[in-house]
């Protein structure tokens, strides 16, 4: 690369090589581990269907981030960021981490982990046009720009097509302990821990998920004795697959009639229940911005055709 | 308005050009006669802001009260093809808020109400207008506060730190400002009103709220801001750890970090800018250490009696000359007092400083240091460096006397070598003050051509013609819209 290079340029031959095989015509995607693939509607039929390219390209803990190939599986970066102690805010269900970055749900434990958006610290994607291009920045801390990273995270692919993100990484805690009680107030649990990583309701029993220090895991388990009988548990419960968003104080007192069986995130708005939520009508203002921004991102409209984040 | 102020504002205005008496007339039948301002001092006030760049040009000034003002006042500027910048305090550094072209200038600071604050959801509503600090003292009896604090937060607003994406002290374990902000009411440069983001999860969909997020000014004015409200930590240990040797502090911050500790504060201070504080406020720092790191960590007494002795530990493995406890909550004010009004207190040396901001990856910070020093050397200034160490966000300071012919160039040409010296090192233009006037001209050499005519799309999604806060982040050229926009404006009239 010369020395004249823009900072941000890239001379990977790994990447070069993904933005050609996306090239610059014809309607396409990329698979991750489908995970959830029929998020956002049904590819379109005839959509070719190609992978992002794999692999850590540059981990470094000191720094808390990592540089990672958009079709890595979120396991293996995982793996990956274990073996330094660390771990990312990505949902670890079987997807990559291209996926899951498109997709932008986040990981259960959203309250101990922090949104994945606000992880994606560089990306690096193929546009419309077959180009490869850089947004955001290498480090922690950044506001050169306009930011990208974010309206590309959610996004469903539809305005590029990730080859490579630089994402924040966090220490991994000392103690993690998932404890549940039976007919405890979900809201006053929320209220009475400093910060759980996660509480979980069902309507009927309370999981709450506590990371930290050993100390202060204790402490807060005794916190939890003062409101109600928590026993230790394995895991949290299993998640019904439709999902619901909602202000969290709605979440802490969800109508079982309208969701079928549910566990609502507590403190976040997030419900998974069995049956889909109601589509409200998006604001025109919004909607037209949106379809606005896809017309300039993707005039021809072939990335993720029949997707809509 | 009583009638000797009419007759004032009448004198004052006399010399308006007829095209543009009609724009006033129309700006005063949107708002209010008394809050369309046009006089020659205002406007010379609202032609900087607190940076060192050039200032512009500023045309009518607007202070709205509601969102529905601000939105007939862009009706307005569509109908008489002029401009828009929105500005809250002025405290910016990047010239994000100057006036280019003769805009009409938005302030918001009568917007300035706390509107709600809903702690079942943990967000408080507030108008763009209002401080910083004011927030966080409402805030916090109620046991919250908003997590942004940055230096200039007893005048700074949130919607300037909507605008600049700001961070703070301690924006290392929480993050800058967009990881706080749930959701905005922002009116648009089409004088349409939306509402981008959600009191939820608001994880799908596009991150409008995201985007907006750190757009200077460029894609609107958010009217409203939902702010989230951070939980205030039952326990706060604050440690003074002194260096004699900047590569000392600088290894101690990397060291901290591979241990696996997030503190909530990792602040440097360097031996200049720590005398100049002590001189200003007392706080007891050593004045003969050549580095001091002010470290703070937060959250349940148990494990963060277990930080602060790990950070201890780390600190003599690097060769720490003494470590202090804050013992009172009175202590640990006066030891914050001294970092926080550091910048003030460079003026017992030189009147006037250029501050910088850059970012480089944690682990050069004490090589980039070393050389941010032999540039000012280089240009014969003297640099001092107070920073956000945790996230290896650096500020040096040049001080200097701009009476002096010939050295406020010189404070350019090092800062220009500051800045590409970090992007050598891994590093970016801007960690919280943002581009705005001041960087755009290296934007080129972090972005290539298509980087930023993807960043350029964004833009144009909002804001085709560039109506809001024309010329700035994107380099000229880079943006013929926003020269376009420029160009449409009669030149010479406001002059």
């Amino acid at each position: 690369m010369s020395t004249n290079a823009p900072r941000l340029a890239t001379d990977d031959p790994v990447l070069f090589a993904f933005a050609e095989e996306v090239g610059s015509d014809g309607a396409i995607a990329v698979a991750g581990g489908r995970t959830r693939w029929s998020q956002g509607g049904a590819l379109a039929e005839g959509t070719r269907v190609v992978e992002a390219p794999r692999g850590v390209v540059e981990y470094k803990p000191a720094e808390m981030t990592v540089c990672v190939r958009a079709g890595t599986p979120v396991a293996e970066l995982e793996a990956a960021l274990g073996e330094a102690g660390q771990r990312s805010a990505l949902p670890n269900r079987g997807g990559t981490v291209g996926g899951a970055i498109a997709v932008g749900e986040n990981h259960v434990d959203r309250l101990g982990r922090g949104a994945i958006r606000d992880s994606v610290l560089q990306v690096r994607y193929v546009s419309a046009e077959g180009r490869l291009v850089a947004s955001g920045g290498p480090v922690v801390k950044n506001v050169s720009g306009f930011n990208l990273p974010r309206l590309l995270t959610g996004s469903l692919g539809t305005f590029g097509l990730f080859a490579e993100l630089i994402l924040r990484t966090n220490p991994r805690p000392e103690v993690s302990r998932w404890l549940r009680g039976q007919g405890v107030d979900p809201a006053a649990t929320f209220d009475g821990l400093l910060r759980a990583a996660a509480v979980l309701w069902d309507g009927e029993s309370t999981w709450v998920h506590l990371e930290g220090h050993g100390v202060d895991v204790d402490e807060q388990s005794r916190a939890l004795d003062r409101i109600g009988q928590f026993e230790p548990v394995e895991e949290p419960p299993p998640l019904p697959p439709e999902s619901w968003s909602m202000s969290p104080a709605q979440a802490a007192r969800v109508d079982r009639e309208k969701t079928g069986d549910f566990v609502a995130s507590i403190g976040v708005g997030r419900v998974w229940a069995q049956k889909p939520q109601p589509l409200a009508a998006p604001d025109p203002v919004v909607r037209g911005l949106c379809e606005r921004a896809k017309a300039i991102f993707d005039p021809t409209g072939r990335l993720n055709p029949g997707r809509q984040p | 308005m009583g009638f000797v102020e009419s007759v004032r504002v009448r004198i004052a205005e006399r010399k308006v050009p007829p095209a543009d008496r009609a724009l006033l007339r129309d700006l005063r039948r949107a708002l209010a006669h008394d809050r369309v301002r046009f006089d020659a001092a205002e406007r010379a006030l609202f032609a900087h802001d607190a940076s060192f760049d050039e200032g512009g040009v500023s045309g009518p000034i607007c202070f709205p009260v509601s969102t529905a003002e601000v939105q007939a006042l862009t009706r307005v500027a569509i109908d008489h093809g002029r401009a828009i910048v929105p500005r809250g305090a002025g405290t910016g550094l990047a010239g994000g808020a100057i006036p280019l072209g003769a805009p009409i200038v938005v302030s918001l600071m009568k917007m300035n109400r706390i509107l709600e604050i809903d702690g079942d959801n943990r967000v408080a509503w507030v108008e763009p207008g209002v401080v910083n600090l004011d927030l966080s003292n409402q805030l916090r009896p109620l046991g919250y506060h908003f997590a942004p604090d940055p230096s200039s937060q007893q005048v700074c607003t949130i919607g300037g730190n909507v605008a600049n994406n700001s961070g703070g002290p301690h924006c290392l374990a929480y993050g800058v400002t967009d990881a706080h902000i749930a959701a905005l009411e922002v009116v648009l440069p089409s004088g349409e009103v939306a509402v981008f983001g959600e009191i939820g999860p608001d994880e799908t969909g596009l991150d409008l709220r995201g985007a907006f997020v750190g757009s200077e000014g460029t894609l609107g004015i958010a009217t409203k801001v939902a702010v989230r409200l951070t939980k205030n930590p039952p326990a706060v240990r604050t440690l003074l750890l002194a260096f004699s040797a900047m590569r000392d502090a600088a290894q101690t911050v990397s060291d901290i970090v591979a241990a696996g500790m997030v503190p909530a504060a990792m602040e440097v201070m360097d031996q200049k800018i720590t005398n100049a504080a002590e001189n200003f406020v007392g706080a007891g720092y050593p004045r003969d250490a050549a580095a001091i790191l002010l470290a703070e960590v937060e959250g349940l007494e148990g494990g963060i009696a277990i930080d602060a002795r790990r950070i201890e530990e780390i600190g003599q493995r690097n060769h720490a000359t003494s470590v202090r406890r804050a013992e009172t909550e009175e202590e640990r004010a006066l030891l914050w007092k001294g970092r926080k009004t550091a910048f003030g207190a460079v003026a017992q040396i030189k009147p006037d400083y250029y501050l910088h901001d850059t970012v480089v990856p944690r682990s050069s910070l004490a090589a980039v240091l070393e050389e941010i020093y032999a540039i000012a050397e280089r240009h014969d200034l003297v640099v001092m460096n107070v920073f956000h160490a945790g996230d290896g966000n650096l500020h040096p300071l040049l001080i200097f006397d701009a009476r002096v012919p010939g050295e406020i160039d010189r404070v350019h040409r090092a800062g220009d070598e500051i800045v590409r010296a970090s992007l050598a090192a891994g590093g970016v233009l801007s960690g919280e003050h943002g581009i705005g006037v001041e960087k755009q001209g290296f934007m080129e050499e972090l972005f290539s051509a298509d980087d930023l005519e993807h960043q350029n799309r964004l833009r144009e999604t909002f804001d085709p013609i560039c109506r809001a806060n024309p010329g700035k982040v994107m380099p000229i050229g880079h943006s013929c819209a926003d020269i376009q926009a420029l160009r449409s404006v009669p030149t010479g009239v406001w002059g």
